[in-house]
């Protein structure tokens, strides 16, 4: 049985009481009415873009569940306790692997799973970036599976996005439903962006002077993810970069401007490491800004997120993350990771080969729902295709049991019927460790869907943290 | 704030494209018009070829259609995408410089952008005649300049912008107007005939100007006349010296912004353009032959822009 997130049974949970009686006195057609502005609001605004690695149409809209799914107070401290755990361990893992390695010297984790990892940047080791922090946006994706049940599917370092989702899907619901906000006290979100830059700001490099320049580095507004990096970089008051917009000269970084060049102190990138620096990494990158590393490995510039912290997310590492709370923090994990079988473990191996049919096989640099097979949704042939996959390269997957999502209540053509939701919220590392009390709700909008991609039927829901 | 490089670039050129596409829907009614008249030995196919040449476009079309009809140059000069300078890649091109920029846009001036591309993708060839398609351009032209006038800050953003449009304006009209040259160019005897001064109108009447013009000179169309007008009366909205002189303005408003210190060869050669054309009168024009003056004005324009590029969106690094 599926965990409902508004009805235990027919009683009606602390957190939805007052949505229940709004959801009950809206006649159908003001809520279709309703429905169509708000997509007419989204298309206006241009806010077409696909989630991270899920590929497709960039000018697709997702679509938007005007249902908002909602935590107490109570259930959000909980998580957020969580949530900063995880982050401060995964930056002490980076700061660690980078440096000494210790965790690899106390057998903690294998070291072939550190120090042979694609995403494992020797360029950088021995370089502590400023405060010690890599990760500095940590998207961390959970799912719920019961009242106090939250499992974190996986953690993004590199360049979690979605954010805008999470901010434009509360402002065109203040814009649609203000009698909502005026009876219900939902904490805020808004000051994200402020909290983004401040973040950001404070992880200037150390031969920087006077306010830090901070700049957004796009790829540029063929990238999916383009509304976004406009967006933020025009919330945060910061001027958005393409490579060839930067250069380097001397000691610093430059942005061409039309009054001459200007220094810029922090670069928040939203490509990947391989990109940005063809001196450094792949030359045929026309993206990056050659010379850019030789700058930032001499304290001429920050580099958000920190160029190899990408080590501390793949879904090898992931299953390590508990142990990392363990050892740096001396914690015990808050937030529990879904059992995940490895198959390069001989009794793993064994394992997941006998139930297919019953688990979850994922590769390990997989991500949105691509590469993956969900054993209880697949034909016996798909089960058996994949199995040929894994044959060939078995520690190129890891498998876990399929979970029962918890569901929310979503607007349907029938009326509101129970979807399956995940939750990404955005965690802020800098000078201080920051969550907005809020994060981006994915719904599978398919009856009895548990994939919320919305490369294959998800949509997105404003999310509430209700005030004391 | 200081503004990238690439930013200014592409308000510059949004500014222009749209200008562009009004250009390139003014030219073809200019020729749908003309040819309404059988007035050529070639017959009406030389009214379209002039008007390639005047673009710039001749090989182009040779190669893609062949064919000199309305309906082909409906396609070329109104939608192919091919042809840089069609209404359809104008208001793209603008439209994709108003995305990369969209966080120095006003939400009025992207709406109005973004309305006209779609409005403008969901037409089809055939649909409208020369004047429908032409009010249509000029309209969503007119709402989106509009909107830059009505809601942009008047920071240097705003100043590349119109410095796009005064440049494409002076360029345009010089095409408008050498187009009548080209027209004339085989038939020499048709000048100061019915048909000549007929052929004057169609020219106002595409500049939206007619009506401005016997305002300002009475009745009489004659050649002279109506190159004054759209060289160098400094009332006239679209002409030459008014183009310059709102360019010279913009360039102006930049170096006061950025101080001497950021280069402004652009603006030192506007200057210098401007008070060559103060100092003209339109008898030595035509002395010098109104094509010789047209193709020097559209090359120093070129220049000029060339200079904008260099003093501002180099960043110099």
């Amino acid at each position: 049985m599926y965990y409902n997130e508004m009805f235990d049974g027919e009683k009606v949970r602390e957190a939805y009481t007052s949505l229940s009686d709004w959801v009950d006195h809206m006649p159908s057609e003001i809520r279709q009415m309703k429905q169509a502005e708000a997509e007419a609001l989204f298309r206006r605004i241009g806010i077409t873009f696909a989630v991270y690695g899920e590929g497709g149409d960039p000018d697709r809209l997702i679509p938007f569940d005007m249902m908002p799914r909602v935590f107490t107070q109570r259930e959000w401290l909980r998580l957020e306790r969580g949530i900063k755990q995880r982050a401060k361990a995964l930056n002490a893992f980076l700061r660690d692997v980078y440096g000494r390695g210790e965790i690899v010297r106390a057998g903690r984790i294998p070291a072939r799973l550190v120090y042979q990892n694609e995403a494992y940047e020797k360029a950088v080791v021995g370089f502590v970036p400023p405060r010690g922090v890599y990760s500095h946006i940590i998207g961390i994706d959970l799912v719920r599976t019961g009242r106090d049940e939250f499992f974190v599917l996986e953690d993004n370092c590199r360049t979690p996005s979605g954010v805008s989702y999470m901010l434009e899907n509360r402002e065109i619901m203040m814009r649609m439903f203000p009698d909502l906000f005026r009876g219900n006290r939902i904490e805020p979100v808004d000051g994200y962006p402020d909290l983004l830059r401040r973040t950001l700001e404070s992880v200037a490099p150390a031969k920087c002077q006077g306010r830090p320049r901070v700049v957004i580095l796009t790829p540029g507004h063929f990238n999916s993810a383009y509304y976004e990096h406009s967006f933020l970089a025009n919330l945060m008051g910061v001027e958005l970069v393409e490579g060839a917009d930067l250069f380097v000269e001397g000691e610093f970084v430059y942005m061409r401007t039309t009054e001459g060049p200007k220094r810029v102190d922090v670069i928040y990138r939203r490509l990947d490491d391989a990109f940005i620096d063809p001196l450094c990494f792949r030359r045929d990158s026309m993206l990056g800004v050659p010379g850019l590393m030789d700058v930032y490995r001499s304290g001429g510039v920050s580099i958000c997120s920190a160029p190899g912290a990408g080590v501390a997310d793949d879904k090898a590492i992931y299953t390590f993350v508990p142990e990392m709370v363990r050892f740096y923090l001396g914690e015990e994990p808050i937030l529990k990771n879904v059992d995940t079988w490895t198959l390069w473990k001989q009794d793993d191996y064994k394992y997941v080969m006998d139930n297919l049919a019953d688990l979850v096989v994922k590769e390990v640099h997989g991500s949105g729902g691509y590469g993956m097979l969900v054993g209880p949704r697949s034909t016996k042939k798909q089960i058996e295709e994949f199995r040929k996959l894994i044959e060939k390269n078995p520690s190129n997957y890891i498998a876990q049991p399929t979970l029962s999502l918890s569901t929310c209540p979503t607007f349907v053509d029938e009326g509101i019927a129970p979807r399956h939701v995940d939750l990404r919220p955005f965690c802020l590392c800098g000078e201080r460790i920051e969550l907005v009390p809020g994060g981006l709700t994915r719904v599978a909008l398919k009856e009895g869907s548990l994939v919320v991609n919305s490369s294959q039927g998800g949509g997105v829901k404003d999310t509430w943290v209700l005030s004391e | 704030m200081t503004m990238l490089s690439r930013t200014a670039s592409n308000l510059f050129w949004l500014g222009r494209h749209m200008e562009r596409a009004e250009t390139a829907s003014r030219l073809f009614e200019v020729g749908a018009r003309i040819t309404l008249l059988p007035n050529t030995a070639q017959g009406y196919q030389n009214e379209w070829e002039s008007l390639l040449r005047a673009t710039g476009a001749s090989d182009q079309y040779a190669r893609d259609y062949g064919d000199l009809t309305e309906e082909n140059m409906e396609k070329f000069m109104i939608f192919d995408r091919e042809n840089p300078s069609s209404v359809s890649s104008c208001i793209h091109n603008a439209r994709e410089s108003a995305r990369i920029v969209r966080t120095a846009l006003t939400s009025r001036v992207w709406d109005a952008l973004n309305v006209s591309w779609q409005e403008m993708r969901a037409m089809q060839p055939g649909q409208e005649d020369a004047a429908d398609l032409a009010d249509f351009v000029a309209r969503h032209a007119a709402t989106v300049h509009g909107a830059i006038d009505g809601t942009q800050l008047r920071n240097d953003g705003f100043h590349f912008m119109k410095l796009g449009y005064a440049l494409e304006r002076a360029d345009s009209t010089a095409r408008v107007l050498d187009v009548k040259y080209f027209v004339l160019l085989p038939r020499v005897e048709f000048i100061g005939s019915g048909l000549d001064s007929y052929q004057w109108q169609v020219i106002l009447r595409a500049l939206s100007a007619h009506r401005s013009f016997h305002w300002a000179y009475g009745d009489d169309v004659s050649a002279s006349r109506v190159a004054h007008f759209l060289i160098l009366n400094g009332e006239a909205p679209r002409s030459l010296i008014t183009s310059v002189h709102e360019a010279l303005w913009h360039l102006e408003a930049l170096l006061r912004r950025y101080g001497g210190d950021v280069p402004h060869t652009a603006r030192d050669r506007a200057q210098a353009l401007a008070d060559r054309m103060n100092a003209m009168d339109i008898d030595e024009i035509f002395e010098e032959g109104l094509h010789e003056f047209l193709t020097d004005f559209i090359r120093e324009i070129g220049q000029i822009a060339g200079f904008v590029q260099d003093d501002y969106f180099h960043g110099r690094g």
